[in-house]
């Protein structure tokens, strides 16, 4: 069986095209790198996305965050409920853990503020 | 008045990778002169990630891709003024502009970088029927709300327009808990970035009609609700197709356009195809010593282009500082099939050196192949499996090639068309 995808690990968004039989991957073609051939190999059974929001800071306004590494799709809406029930003090760096262990990602600082 | 060998207006992307590059290849008296109160441009409100995989070999959200070009403005100890609206620029490169701590002012400089960026397309420009209640903004404005200001501008969503920002904006606030009904595109196309309508609409079952268009937005005070219809090969909507959704927002998201103002007072040529300067390779204008880098030179949908566009001007315009005007020998290039438009438009034969172009075209072509050609003969040509409006495509012509060369450079895209 052939699974057409899109790889939206960069903006090049490489057309793949993953060969599939029993249910096991077998081939993965169109991927211009390795992060590609991870995401399509991901992609058929279990789609994983980084999470991107905001965190409240005490002192006003907010600190753009991430997950540490992409989470299971399924869990995103969890995961923002966890984000957004957060807040946060500055100063704080990029990198910096905010929130430990939500869904097995790590949420962390995407910007340093003085 | 204080004087500078390089003023760059414009703190983004491509002004803070212009000073950078200039500081590197000589120049050490630049001044930033940005609007806003930080650094780091319009990626300040583009907290999703996919930057930078291209130089970074990493995909970073738009603060954290900003912030390596910060840090090493600073780490060069190359000057800058926030909060400082620059007012106009003269031919002879002369920089006015305001700000609360300085009143006006008047900078001059050696060469000056305009890398001002792009603002949105207004609704205003798009006669759509109905009132003119609350609740309607463009997509980038609803995303300073929801990503700098941290409040969400409505519940209830339907976006005009596919463009990456509209796409973006989707996602967004679906995850922040809003509904997003539809996007509805006019073209037969998207205009955004394949992975945005994968992960923006696709992974949030978010529908979008192609071929469709918002024919009435109502409500009083507040928008109730919006009607769209299918257009038909004339862009006028079909009767009978209609769709009403409920909703107390829309977004329009219908592109970009090169901030240009400063660019006219100074004089500098502008491009009716990419409404932005027309510029040699080295990115200078149609005035000596005024260069153009980034979203006000081209509208691009990958900062790490706009960087490597700015490396290029900061480059030129350090090279212009230390030793004048250089004698140009020029070509022009051109827009063959299917390309709306090329940049450079001018090369100058005599700088040497490879020089890449990039151009769009006007519509969806497979299996196709991307030609340069002068008076018949191809330079170079290249297979694609797909070309699409919504991405920037390059061409590198070779410096060998270009140096025996009399006539228009003309870039086409021939393949299977819809
Ligand atoms: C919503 C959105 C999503 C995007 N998503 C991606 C993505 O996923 N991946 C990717 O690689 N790229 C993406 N891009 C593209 C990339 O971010 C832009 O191409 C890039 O930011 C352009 O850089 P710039 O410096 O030319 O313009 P800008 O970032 O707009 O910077 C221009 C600066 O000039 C300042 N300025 C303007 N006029 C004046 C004046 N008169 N005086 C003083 N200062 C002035 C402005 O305040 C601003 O700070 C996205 C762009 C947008 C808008
Ligand atoms: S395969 Fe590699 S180059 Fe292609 S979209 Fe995915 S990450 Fe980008």
């Amino acid at each position: 069986m052939k699974k057409e995808l899109t790889c939206v690990e960069c903006p090049m968004g490489c057309r793949i095209t993953v060969l599939l039989e029993d249910n096991k991957v077998i081939g993965v073609e169109g991927n211009t790198c390795a992060r590609g051939k991870m995401y399509a190999e991901n992609e058929v059974f279990d789609p994983k996305r980084v999470v991107t929001s905001t965190v409240k800071l005490s002192c006003g306004g907010v600190l753009p965050v991430k997950t540490d590494r992409p989470v299971s799709k399924k869990d995103m809406f969890s995961v923002m409920k966890v984000i957004n029930g957060a807040c946060c003090k500055a100063p704080v760096k990029t990198g910096d853990v905010i929130i430990e262990n939500v869904f097995g990602a790590n949420i962390i600082s995407a910007k340093t503020v003085e | 008045m204080r004087n500078y060998d390089i003023i760059i207006i414009g703190g983004g992307p491509a002004g803070l990778a212009a000073a950078i590059s200039a500081y590197d290849n000589g120049v050490k008296s630049i001044l930033i002169l940005e609007r806003e109160a930080q650094l780091g441009g319009i990626l300040n409100q583009c907290i999703h990630n996919g930057f930078g995989l291209a130089r970074f070999k990493e995909s970073l959200t738009g603060p954290e891709y900003a912030e390596r070009f910060i840090v090493g403005v600073k780490e060069r100890g190359i000057e800058y003024l926030t909060e400082t609206t620059v007012l106009s620029v003269s031919n002879d490169k002369k920089v006015t502009a305001i700000s609360a701590e300085n009143g006006v002012f008047t900078v001059e400089g050696k060469a000056v970088v305009l890398s001002m960026g792009c603002r949105e397309r207004s609704r205003g420009a798009l006669n759509v029927a109905g009132t003119r209640p609350a609740g309607v903004y463009s997509a980038g404005t609803a995303q300073k709300y929801v990503n700098i200001l941290g409040y969400m501008p409505g519940r209830s969503v339907v976006i005009l327009g596919s463009g990456d920002i509209g796409l973006i904006m989707a996602r967004r606030m679906t995850l922040e808990g809003a509904k997003v009904h539809a996007v509805c595109e006019i073209m037969p196309h998207s205009s955004g970035l394949k992975r945005n309508i994968v992960q923006c609409l696709d992974d949030f079952d978010i529908p979008l009609y192609l071929n469709h268009t918002i024919v009435n937005i109502e409500g009083k005070e507040r928008v109730q609700g919006v009607t769209i219809a299918q257009v038909d090969a004339n862009k006028k909507p079909i009767k009978g197709t209609e769709k009403h959704f409920d909703c107390d927002t829309v977004l329009f998201s219908v592109g970009l356009i090169p901030e240009n103002e400063l660019s006219k007072t100074a004089g500098v040529n502008l491009s009716p195809r990419t409404k932005g300067a027309i510029v040699y390779e080295n990115r200078e204008t149609s005035v000596d010593g005024i260069f153009a880098c980034g979203n006000v030179l081209q509208v691009h949908d990958l900062v790490d282009f706009v960087s490597e566009e700015a490396e290029i001007a900061g480059k030129s315009a350090a090279e212009y500082v230390l030793n004048g005007a250089t004698e140009k020998e020029v070509i022009e290039t051109d827009c063959g099939a299917n390309v709306t438009y090329v940049l450079p438009q001018k090369i100058n034969k005599n700088a040497g050196g490879n020089v890449k172009a990039f151009f769009r075209v006007s519509k969806v072509i497979k299996n196709c192949t991307v030609k340069a050609e002068c008076n018949g003969e191809v330079i170079i040509s290249r297979k694609k499996k797909i070309a699409v409006p919504g991405e920037m495509e390059t061409l590198l012509l070779l410096g060998d090639k270009l140096k025996g060369l009399n006539g228009k450079i003309t870039v086409s895209v021939e393949g299977e068309t819809e």
